[in-house]
């Protein structure tokens, strides 16, 4: 049931307990504790809501850097990204294979703001090697969700 | 001037469908319960390989019976799926969806007067198909109290010395039910019996839910010699629109429906045979998810058909639900117009699919949860204003 329930409420987190239940073919309370377990065992860590910050007047700069460290002595990268992590801009930090160890995805209200935070806050630290910041210019798709175009029912309205 | 029409095809009457879709179209607002299509868009992966073949110039005929990779993949999902093998050359033949493969069929196997027998309600193509091919359909009325199975008896009642083919449509559109493998023995009991051919059209085969697997009437002992198996990818893989289906039969019956093919069509698209290897190859896990997906709404909408007090037999295949309206003493016509104007719901009436689904609706749930939602509030209003509440 766990990943039925989860497969269902990562796309629509706001769905009636009552809804998913039918859904499922579960009953309520079933459904209900299973998620009141997997937000105890940290499998549901919480509910966000996807928003198209292009369609508000609200100015949001989106920047995604790349980040090179030397790994701390006994304790490998996870206290450098703590560091990263703690500051409420960062809105992800994500440890990665390949050519840079971290990506962290921040959230500024103005180009200048993100680099200054990079430059005043992240360069700085003693790990950092390096940073190369990507600003988003635009975002199609996010979550699994397309945030550019309305869904439309192609369908014909009766087929046999 | 001389009459240009022949009698015959004057006096088959128009698709029910097309009855009620006039009504709808002319309605801007209303929203739909019935749409025999899957909601789902075909999968990306299916639609690239269909864009590949066209950037690399695969743009001409291919062989009449299809590609010869398509018709292997086929085979290998036929084995996979249901213990069937058919020869790739010689048994599978890939048709412009399913609707070809059963004219086709009927007009390789039907001399004038042969009757078959149109187990209903069932997909609106069987009865004129029969007719055009120069048979005569004979209808057989299912009932819900068989949960709209075929049954021994019913079959018995109906053959006659002329009945030649016996179309089994099951997973069934409209009324969602199934035929189990101890059902399908009795059935294929029968048909051997009485020496028939087997018209299978297994279109919806992909779709059946809870612990059911479809079981194929050809994989039975002494079935496959006297079957057609028919079945595309409209629904199992979202492919409407690529109008795209396939026949399997033995050799002697294929040859003829071959004939037919190479005269009046020539081949099936060539993009959509490039896009439906990719379908055959890779789509397990898609197919999963989409069944899954129907099976929740399919769930939700029985719920609430519950609530409301709206007798229906559980569907367990296709995506239909066929919920009986008769308590309210209405024919399914009425009903179904006075849902349409007074409530913008339009549901397909049960006869639509033969003159047995009187009394009842087919209710689509290859629709979103919000439109699913949103419909049945209203089904629910209008149900509770006829009952007086």
């Amino acid at each position: 049931m766990r990943e039925k329930i989860l497969a269902v409420i990562e796309k629509n987190s706001r769905i009636d307990i009552r809804d998913l239940a039918i859904l499922l073919g579960e009953s309520e309370i079933a459904v209900a504790n299973e998620i009141a377990e997997m937000e105890r065992e940290h499998i549901i860590c919480g509910y966000h809501t996807l928003i198209n910050w292009e369609n508000t007047s609200e100015e949001k700069v989106i920047a995604l850097i790349e980040v090179k460290v030397t790994p701390q002595r006994g304790m490998g990268f996870d206290k450098i990204a703590e560091r990263i992590y703690q500051y409420s801009e960062v809105n992800a930090v994500y440890l990665m294979s390949g050519a840079y160890d971290f990506t962290v995805i921040l959230e500024g209200k103005t180009m200048r703001q993100v680099a200054q935070f990079v430059s005043d806050k992240l360069s700085p630290l003693d790990s950092v090697l390096s940073t190369a910041t990507h600003f988003v210019l635009k975002k199609y798709k996010d979550h699994g969700t397309v945030l550019c175009d309305e869904f439309q029912d192609e369908r014909m309205l009766i087929t046999p | 001037m001389r009459n240009p029409l022949s009698e015959k095809i004057v006096t088959i009457p128009p698709s029910g469908i097309r009855k009620f879709f006039d009504i709808v179209s002319e309605m801007k607002d209303a929203i739909s319960l019935g749409v025999g299509e899957p909601d789902f868009d075909t999968p990306g992966h299916i639609r690239d390989e269909g864009t590949y073949s066209l950037e690399k110039g695969k743009t001409h005929y291919t062989p009449n019976a299809g590609l010869v990779d398509l018709r292997v993949e086929i085979h290998n999902y036929l084995e996979r799926k249901y213990e069937l093998s058919y020869h790739p050359d010689k048994e599978i033949l890939v048709t412009v969806g399913g609707s070809e493969a059963i004219d086709i069929a009927m007009r390789a196997m039907l001399d004038p007067g042969d009757e078959v027998l149109v187990p209903q309600p069932s997909f609106v193509s069987y009865v004129p198909c029969a007719v055009l091919a120069g048979g005569v359909a004979v209808p057989i009325e299912l009932e819900e109290k068989d949960e709209f199975r075929l049954t021994p008896k019913k079959l018995l009642e109906k053959i006659t010395p002329r009945t030649k083919i016996l179309v089994m449509p099951f997973p069934n559109n409209p009324t969602g039910a199934i035929m189990r493998r101890e059902h399908l023995v009795e059935i294929a009991k029968i048909v051997v019996e009485h020496d028939l051919f087997v018209l299978s059209d297994e279109i919806y085969g992909e779709l059946t839910y809870g612990e059911e697997e479809h079981v194929s009437i050809a994989s039975l002992p002494g079935m496959k010699e006297r079957t057609v198996l028919i079945n595309g990818f409209s629904k199992a893989f979202a492919m409407t629109g690529w109008r795209l289906g396939y026949a399997c039969a033995p050799e002697v019956i294929l040859k003829q429906m071959l004939k037919i093919h190479q005269f009046a069509i020539m081949c099936a698209p060539t993009t959509s045979q490039y896009a439906a290897i990719d379908a055959m190859r890779n789509s397990d896990e898609d197919v999963y998810h989409m069944r899954e997906s129907y099976d929740q709404r399919r769930r939700y909408l029985l719920h609430f058909f519950e609530e409301m007090r709206l007798e229906c037999f559980e569907p367990l295949g296709a995506f239909y639900a066929f919920p009986s309206i008769k308590r309210f003493g209405m024919t399914s016509d009425e009903f179904a117009n006075r849902l349409l104007k007074e409530e913008k719901v339009a549901i397909v009436p049960g006869t639509a699919f033969g003159d047995s689904g009187e009394g009842y609706l087919r209710v689509s749930y290859a629709y979103s949860l919000k439109s699913l939602k949103e419909a049945l509030g209203r089904i629910e209003r209008f149900v509770n204003r006829l009952d007086g509440r």
